[in-house]
């Protein structure tokens, strides 16, 4: 709800406007930490250890994600996987559609990627399309063996044929909610959100 | 920061924010040169049009280059082999080329103006790759670049332009953007290549080189047009080295490093002595570098904007 304080001729006037959106809670911050360390034990069950990955996070939620991963397996497996960071904006096919410009970021891989089975890290997985993005700016950096796809949320409405190999939550989305995933060391908070748009009933 | 520009036509008038917008943006392209395959498909399907009515081998390079490192499609063309030899104006080769539907246009130009006048006849986005004695803002955004790679911030940072300032579209792109940043600029040359309007930059003038290398922290030493010498702007290209001319010597009696930037194509041992040009303090390789990150940033940004109306129209 927001609250607007107007100065007019006859005096002040108080306005409240009813914000068109609400905001329910999917997961907790406990219950993000439980779905992420369940996603590390499945990348090491289906890999059987952690020998040749290798984890790439998707700018930007997919970062924190991935780190989060990493020191899940290096609490199973003791071993620390190398972490790069991919930036897809360069190889978008809606970079010009969209009205605001993206920021192009770097993207940071200082490792070798060729023969290594790389674990793909995003928040949530809708149209599919940032993943096709990603799986082309993977294979600019070398030939991986294998390429698996994890992410927290799968909220379905692709227009791609992908899907994940690890998903932490399935959610079912109308076209036009959004799915907010927040980390404490970006947003402040742990969590994720559905932002439900309100219509006339 | 959004960057709302169709054309970049001069440095003047763009903000502090703007430009760290294009060299944060140039920066994000330089990790691209570094892959091993360089070349990302950003602007695919995107047409560019090069149109080098003046000689230039670095400029022009390096503009191909970043449309390609972007996957746009480009032509390029120069005045030596194209119809501007057979009579045809600006203004008709600029109509033929829209003709062809072409989404971004590259012009450099000896006429100061030739690519604002473009914009006016034509619906690309125009970017200007040098204009007569206006500006040359590729090359004031890649200096830029290099130094705040070097000092970070060029905040109260101290440049001197050495050389011929009056007829260098790089020494305006280079005052324009750097006080845009922040930095001091301080002019130096003989009084015949200072312009007659120099204080309008509220800049300071040196006219003896030693003042200004005393004063500098960086000198962006601009290239000695030969050309110019029948003019009788100097006597002899060795006077001028004599007492314009960046060496080691001078250098060392500034008691201090001083970091030398050069747009090329150098004359060694006119305005630089051929050793220095080479030595620790120049970053000339890295200018060259960084030139064609700057100019993948510019083209991408720039077709942002023409990109989003040009989609629009075709899926409505």
């Amino acid at each position: 709800m927001i609250c607007l304080l107007a100065y007019g001729a006859e005096g002040f006037f108080v306005i409240f406007l009813m914000s068109d959106k609400i905001q329910s809670k999917i997961i907790d911050a406990e219950g993000l930490n439980r779905t992420i360390a369940r996603l590390a034990l499945e990348i090491v069950e289906r890999n059987r250890g952690a020998e040749n990955l290798v984890v790439l996070g998707v700018r930007t939620r997919g970062v924190p994600i991935a780190k989060r991963i990493i020191a899940q397996i290096k609490q199973i497996e003791n071993k620390e996987l190398p972490l790069g960071i991919l930036d897809v904006t360069m190889y978008r096919d809606d970079v010009f559609k969209k009205i605001k410009q993206p920021v192009v970021q770097p993207t940071e891989i200082d490792f070798e990627i060729h023969g290594k089975v790389v674990i793909l890290v995003d928040d949530v997985l809708y149209t599919g399309r940032t993943v096709r993005a990603a799986l082309d700016a993977v294979i600019d950096f070398g030939r991986p063996s294998k390429i698996q796809l994890a992410v927290l949320v799968d909220r379905g409405h692709r227009e791609l044929p992908i899907r994940a190999d690890y998903v932490g939550e399935t959610i079912a989305t109308e076209m036009d909610d959004e799915v907010l995933v927040n980390f404490k060391e970006v947003d402040g908070r742990d969590g994720v959100f559905l932002v439900k748009q309100l219509k006339e009933i | 920061m959004e960057f709302n520009r169709k054309h970049l036509l001069e440095l003047k008038g763009l903000t502090r924010e703007e430009i760290t917008f294009i060299l944060d943006t140039a920066e994000s392209f330089k990790e691209v040169l570094k892959r091993p395959i360089p070349k990302v498909p950003t602007l695919r399907g995107k047409t560019i049009v090069n149109l080098f009515f003046e000689p230039s081998t670095r400029t022009r390079i390096s503009f191909e280059l970043a449309q390609k490192r972007l996957s746009a499609d480009s032509v390029s063309f120069t005045a030596a082999t194209s119809s501007v030899l057979k009579g045809e104006t600006l203004r008709d080769t600029a109509r033929n080329i829209e003709a062809m539907n072409i989404d971004m246009v590259v012009i450099r130009h000896g006429a100061s103006g030739a690519p604002h006048f473009l914009t006016q006849c034509v619906k690309a986005s125009i970017i200007n790759a040098g204009d007569g004695q206006h500006e040359h803002p590729t090359q004031g955004l890649l200096d830029i670049m290099t130094l705040r790679e070097k000092f970070k911030t060029l905040e109260k940072l101290k440049v001197a332009i050495i050389g011929d300032v009056a007829h260098s579209r790089v020494a305006r792109s280079n005052i324009y953007g750097l006080q845009a940043m922040g930095a001091e600029v301080a002019l130096c040359g003989p009084p015949t290549m200072m312009p007659l309007d120099a204080e309008q930059w509220q800049a300071e003038i040196f006219y003896n080189l030693d003042d200004a290398l005393a004063w500098a922290d960086v000198v962006n030493v601009l290239r000695i047009q030969l050309e110019r010498q029948q003019k009788g702007l100097f006597p002899s290209t060795r006077e001028y080295h004599k007492l314009y001319g960046i060496t080691r010597a001078r250098v060392e009696k500034a008691k201090k490093e001083i970091t030398i930037l050069h747009p090329g194509p150098i004359n060694r041992g006119v305005e630089i002595e051929s050793e220095m040009a080479d030595s620790e303090f120049s970053l000339i390789l890295d200018q060259v570098t960084n030139g064609v990150a700057v100019r993948m940033a510019v083209l991408y940004l720039l077709s942002g904007g023409r990109g989003a109306e040009r989609f629009d129209e075709s899926t409505n």
